[in-house]
């Protein structure tokens, strides 16, 4: 006979289907979904999660069964006569024990295996990488490849990066969930995380360690693409680089013979002289490296190192497109864009004056 | 008449009853546990307003209703009144009226001392949030991780007021697990083996021995945080040699056994009010007993699942990976045991076993969900995201606050003399357990597609906006629930003071005595052969027992009112509080001494005053 | 309610109810306040222990190192004097043979042996408190703040406790002491010192496990 409560308990039978359902199927939506893994390390750990939202499936349709059937079975009335006065059950106790048990070690054997698997650092053929957690950015380097970059991570797919990585300041986290798990940085000491990215793209990562005022604007980008393209992104960065020759580039004082390259070239050298005397006067020296400016070669500065700052698709931890309006917006006054930042203008710029860091800035590819 | 073992020579005297006075100066357990409840249902609502905020902020992307540093405060006091202001003084007002009554006492052992933990538990309460009138409330969130909270990236007094805060409500939780740990095991009526006390017993017992165990390592830890931030020391800064981590681990060896302090005594609850509803005994009460017992101990031993992402390094990892699914093991065996009560019973559908059903379905959710989070790697991907904000959401809301509904349901006649609205406790119910699970299912997607928490704002990329908004609309159906709730209690004080000492047919010492119990509470104590003394005389007589009557309090003494446990309370917030001032006020030193004088001199009086 | 019938009475403390243990409740509050405190040392102690060899500039316990004295680098002997303290701790370790035998005095009723060994505890117990406020300075004066290195922040946190909670017991002793003297600890009331006593040996016992892991260990 189907009573109300077979019903029920088929229904209840659908809900973690349902649910599953809800979660994989609406991932593809969700630019930083844990639930569509990109990357070799997310592979590791999604099938791990899926092990036990499956046990815990299981368990939900019986445990929340049971209590639905329960409760619609044994409605009682006020004048009802004394159910049986049951104590306990020892069997009971101890099947209700055991099972539950056996079922955690099916989670825990797989678990133990892929926490040995992940925790320390990729040997052989790998990316080095380093990274810099900052109030409120994040710093990328590549000590074997010489670049210095902030706010994008970019990585050759299908070759495993190491992150080898610490903070300037408090505690940050560093996480991009299609390609890996978060790790926590901390001051003074490194934290080891590797990933491969199995496709290319453009994967957003957030700070996921409460930080302080702006822990919500502390996004990055980490974009996988070809080898060829990384290693053209990584010669480009390498000019100026702080960790190759001191950020000393040579200057090119040749004219082009062509009139218009020549007026192009003079053009760019004369942006470049007002920027970089706005960029000292201004106080930018203060808190950012530069190539061409005395800050060239230092690295671990408040502010991201802004020599190859136009190449970057977004600009404030990944919370402005990196547009000339943006930067004038930014430039003219932080505080308003991002409340709290540690980028305090020494005094206010004018309209001229941004117009010639902007300018600048662009230039900086 | 067998002589009751509490009765003394000559009789009691007669101190003020009414009025404030009477009211500062009792050290009734029951007025105390009055006191208790009012004070945290009135943080409880703030800490709610302060997450309706939070609420609306996120409704959408880029929103500006609040600052990111106002946020910052929301969700740090969010979760420090909740906790300390709001569950486990709600569970103080539970352990104040009924541990004495259930174990067939007068009051409890230090019944000075009681008054005086309720003292210090509203001055820091007052102090803590007086923070916000100089618009520095405490802003690092409620596990204040260092080095953030260090003077470099936290420089106002708003770490300030949540170190000194702590280390006022932990001087009151302190003093009052001595209280019950000592009442539990020594003033038990005779025949009332610890193997024959009502399981809420039980569960305070097991969450006393936790807080007294639990508390002195947080101390330290603010010690530490304090003496960093202003005396010059380096116990968590990396420049002198500290580590940050270290604050985690101490935070956590007692963050993790206070969370089974928030949720053990509304098991116990949950344990009191199933077998009555359900009209046979709790199925499997020495099982309950030792897996409150056993989780109590192994909840010692997992602290570091909430270091996960922190790279211990894979030893680490894996301990507390085992010991954390170890421990789902007696949660489970809880769980199991509810529903054996349950089964075969004749269940009474009544607003008590609503919110205690609703607390185990929902905490069977929340235990599911944990059970994920103990798996190190997935955990990775869920730590300080928005999924586990919905796991210890459906614990601690789903959990706690549902179970402690449970008890305000349940016990509601007994201290009030009256009985809650029945439609009114059934529509709480619903809009309450509609708007819980509206408000903190989502989170769970949320969470896994990728929003971490602490969040004051979103972009607009990330596919959050549908989700939040969800959220929001089910906060504030569950805000409104509180609404229907007051109601029911403005319209419920007003009737007449007439419910029956038995409405529910309950099993333990309690409903043997009017509603609400003469200030002695027994005029003799029945005799206790069972965990279920109450049952057993009905049982004897064949049928209901008849009303208990007022008796003549001839002959009992009764501890004497006392103010000197408030002035010493007022001593304790002086010393501490006054630290608060020492670099912001010049020779804030004299409040110190003024109020080290009024400790001493409070202590030294509350010692010399005859206890009765 | 039985107030109405009250008559009116004058204030006492009342003899001990029957107790479900038969302990009185005031020594089973002792106990849990103690087994509380344990765990309070042990966080100070394992913090001490986790920071061990890890100060990044001197003084150091045991072994030379580089300091700042007087503004100036320069080479620091280890800072210990093991005599000193080992005299405080016999000292202190004595005291809890002298409260045994004050508090058998108290029961018996024997006033002179009563006044003698608590006077005994008291004096030793602030001898105690004298050689480490000794000591501390003596330390400061050979470079060490409080926030100096790590060893100097962990040593004066975990001892500073100890002695102030060496401190709050002699207050507490010295306060029945006067009692006594004036005649109000009779053997009925000997509990109040018992209490004491207990939470005086708990004070020892930490001591006990601090002197060879702080000073001996290296």
């Amino acid at each position: 006979m189907e009573t109300s409560y077979g019903r029920l308990r088929r229904l209840a039978r659908l809900a973690p289907a349902v649910g599953l359902l809800l979660l994989l199927g609406c991932a593809e939506n969700y630019p930083q979904t844990t639930l569509n893994p990109r990357g070799d390390f997310a592979r590791m750990v999604d099938h791990l999660f899926r092990t036990t939202v499956w046990w815990a499936a299981v368990v939900f349709v019986l445990v929340e069964g049971a209590l639905v059937i329960a409760i619609f079975k044994f409605r009682g009335r006020q004048n009802d006569p004394e159910p049986r006065q049951t104590h306990g059950n020892t069997t009971l106790e101890i099947v209700w024990t055991i099972i539950p048990s056996l079922i955690l070690v099916a989670i825990a054997i797989p678990t133990v295996e892929t926490i040995f698997k992940t925790s320390d650092y990729a040997r052989g053929g790998v990316v080095e990488s380093g990274v810099v957690g900052h109030l409120w950015w994040w710093e990328f380097r590549y000590p074997k490849l010489g670049v210095v970059t902030a706010n994008e991570m970019h990585v050759p797919v299908g070759r495993t990066v190491n992150l080898r990585m610490t903070t300037g300041d408090v505690l940050h986290s560093f996480w991009v969930p299609q390609f890996a798990a978060k790790r926590d940085v901390f001051p003074g000491k490194h934290n080891p995380l590797w990933f491969k990215a199995e496709v290319t793209g453009t994967f957003p990562g957030q700070c996921a360690e409460f930080c302080g005022e702006q822990h919500a604007r502390m996004g990055f980008n980490v974009i996988s693409e070809t080898p060829e393209q990384f290693a053209a992104w990584a010669a480009g960065q390498r000019i100026g680089s702080p960790m190759v020759n001191g950020g000393r580039v040579e200057a090119d004082t040749t004219l082009p013979a062509d009139p218009a390259a020549r007026a192009a070239k003079l053009a760019a050298d004369s942006v470049e002289k007002a920027g970089q005397a706005l960029f000292l006067a201004g106080g930018c020296i203060g808190c950012h490296a530069m190539a061409g400016t005395p800050t060239a070669g230092v690295t671990l500065m408040k502010g991201p190192n802004l020599t190859h700052i136009a190449g970057r698709s977004t600009r404030v931890a990944g919370m402005l497109v990196n547009t000339p309006e943006n930067i004038r917006k930014w430039l003219s006054n932080p505080d308003s864009v991002k409340k709290g930042t540690l980028m305090v203008l020494p005094r206010r710029l004018t309209d001229p004056e941004i117009a010639t860091l902007v300018a600048y800035l662009r230039s900086h590819r | 008449m067998a002589a009751s073992v509490l009765d003394h020579a000559p009789a009691a005297h007669a101190p003020a009853k009414t009025g404030v006075w009477s009211w500062i100066t009792t050290v009734d357990h029951k007025r105390i546990g009055i006191l208790y409840g009012a004070t945290a249902f009135v943080f409880f609502l703030l800490g709610g307003l302060e997450a309706l905020i939070m609420r609306v902020q996120l409704m959408k992307p880029d929103n500006t209703l609040v600052s990111a540093e106002t946020f910052n405060s929301l969700f740090t006091m969010h979760g420090t009144t909740m906790i300390f202001l709001g569950v486990m003084p709600l569970s103080a007002m539970f352990f104040n009226y009924f541990i004495p009554l259930q174990i067939g006492a007068r009051d409890v052992a230090f019944p000075r001392l009681n008054a005086f933990s309720y003292w210090v538990f509203l001055l820091g309460g007052l102090f803590i949030n007086a923070s916000f009138l100089i618009n520095a409330a405490p802003n690092a969130g409620w596990f204040g991780y260092a080095n953030l909270t260090e003077n470099t990236y936290s420089p106002g007094l708003n770490t300030d007021f949540w170190v000194l805060g702590l280390q006022i409500l932990g001087i009151a939780s302190m003093a009052a697990a001595i209280n019950f740990f000592v009442t539990i095991v020594n003033l038990r009526a005779p025949g009332m083996k610890m193997l024959r006390m009502p399981m809420f017993v039980w569960m305070s017992f097991i969450t006393q021995t936790l807080l007294l165990l639990a508390f002195p390592v947080i101390t330290v830890a603010l010690v530490f945080l304090m003496m960093d931030r202003h005396f010059g020391t380096h116990f968590f800064i990396p420049a002198g040699g500290g580590d940050p981590v270290l604050w985690q681990h101490l935070f956590w060896i007692f963050g993790h056994p206070e969370v089974y302090i928030l949720i053990l005594p509304s098991f116990g609850i949950v344990s009191e009010v199933l077998p009555v509803f359900s009209r046979k005994p709790l199925f499997g009460y020495t099982a309950m007993v030792f897996s409150g017992a056993f989780i109590a101990f192994l909840g010692f031993g997992v602290w570091s699942h909430h270091m996960f992402s922190t790279g211990m390094g894979p030893f680490a990892d894996s301990f507390f990976a085992l010991s954390t699914m170890l421990i789902a093991v007696p949660t489970g065996v809880k769980i199991f045991n509810w529903l054996g009560t349950l089964w075969g019973g004749s269940l009474q559908l009544r607003t008590p076993l609503y919110f205690a059903i609703g607390m185990v379905a929902q905490f069977i959710v929340g235990g599911l969900s944990g059970v994920m989070h103990a798996v190190p790697p997935a955990d990775l991907q869920q730590t300080d995201t928005y999924f586990v904000v919905a796991h210890f959401h459906y614990v601690l809301f789903g959990g706690a606050i549902f179970g402690l509904t449970a008890g305000a349901y349940y016990w509601f006649p007994k201290m009030s003399g009256r009985m809650l609205n029945e439609t009114l406790g059934k529509l709480h119910f619903w809009m309450m357990f509609l708007g819980f699970n509206i408000t903190f299912f989502p989170m769970h997607f949320l969470g896994l597609n990728g929003m971490p928490r602490r969040v004051y704002t979103y972009p607009a990329g990330l596919n959050s906006e549908f989700w939040n908004r969800v959220e929001t609309y089910g906060a504030l159906l569950l805000g409104a629930s509180f609404l229907v709730f007051l109601w029911n209690l403005w319209a419920t004080l007003r009737k007449p003071a007439n419910a029956p000492a038995d409405p529910w047919r309950g099993a333990t010492l309690e409903w043997l005595i009017p509603s609400p119990p003469q200030e002695f509470n027994f005029g003799e104590v029945p005799p206790v052969n069972s965990s279920t003394p109450a049952w057993d005389l009905r049982r004897a007589r064949g049928g209901p027992l008849p009303e208990p009557g007022h008796v003549s309090g001839a002959g009992i003494h009764l501890p004497r009112p006392s103010y000197w446990p408030a002035v010493t309370a007022i001593g304790v917030l002086g010393v501490i509080g006054s630290i608060l001032l020492t670099h912001a006020v010049p020779h804030s030193y004299a409040i110190t001494l003024t109020g080290t004088a009024i400790l001493f001199y409070g202590v030294y009086r509350w010692a010399f005053e005859p206890a009765f | 309610m039985s107030q109405a019938a009250a008559i009116a009475h004058p204030p006492h403390d009342v003899p001990e109810h029957p107790t479900a243990t038969g302990i009185d409740s005031r020594k089973v509050a002792i106990w849990a306040l103690i087994g509380s405190e344990c765990l309070f040392f042990a966080s100070l102690i394992s913090t001490y222990l986790v920071y061990k060899g890890k100060s990044l500039i001197g003084p150091l316990p045991h072994a030379e190192s580089q300091c700042v004295l007087h503004g100036k680098l320069q080479t620091c002997e280890g800072v210990f004097e093991i005599p000193l303290v080992t005299a405080g701790t016999a000292v202190l370790l004595f005291s809890s043979f002298f409260v045994v035998l004050a508090l058998y005095g108290a029961q018996k009723g024997n006033r002179k042996m009563l006044i003698g060994w608590l006077t005994g505890t008291v004096l030793s117990g602030m001898f105690f408190v004298g050689m480490q406020v000794y000591e501390f300075t003596h330390f400061y004066h050979k470079g060490m703040g409080y926030g100096t290195n790590l060893f100097s922040s962990t040593f004066f946190t975990l001892t500073g406790f100890h002695g102030s909670h060496v401190t709050v017991g002699v207050i507490w002793l010295a306060t029945l002491l006067v009692l006594a003297i004036r005649g109000k600890l009779p053997p009925g009331k000997s509990l109040n010192l018992e209490l004491a006593a207990l939470y005086w040996h708990f004070v020892d016992v930490v001591w006990i496990v601090i002197f060879p892991t702080v000073y001996l260990l290296r």
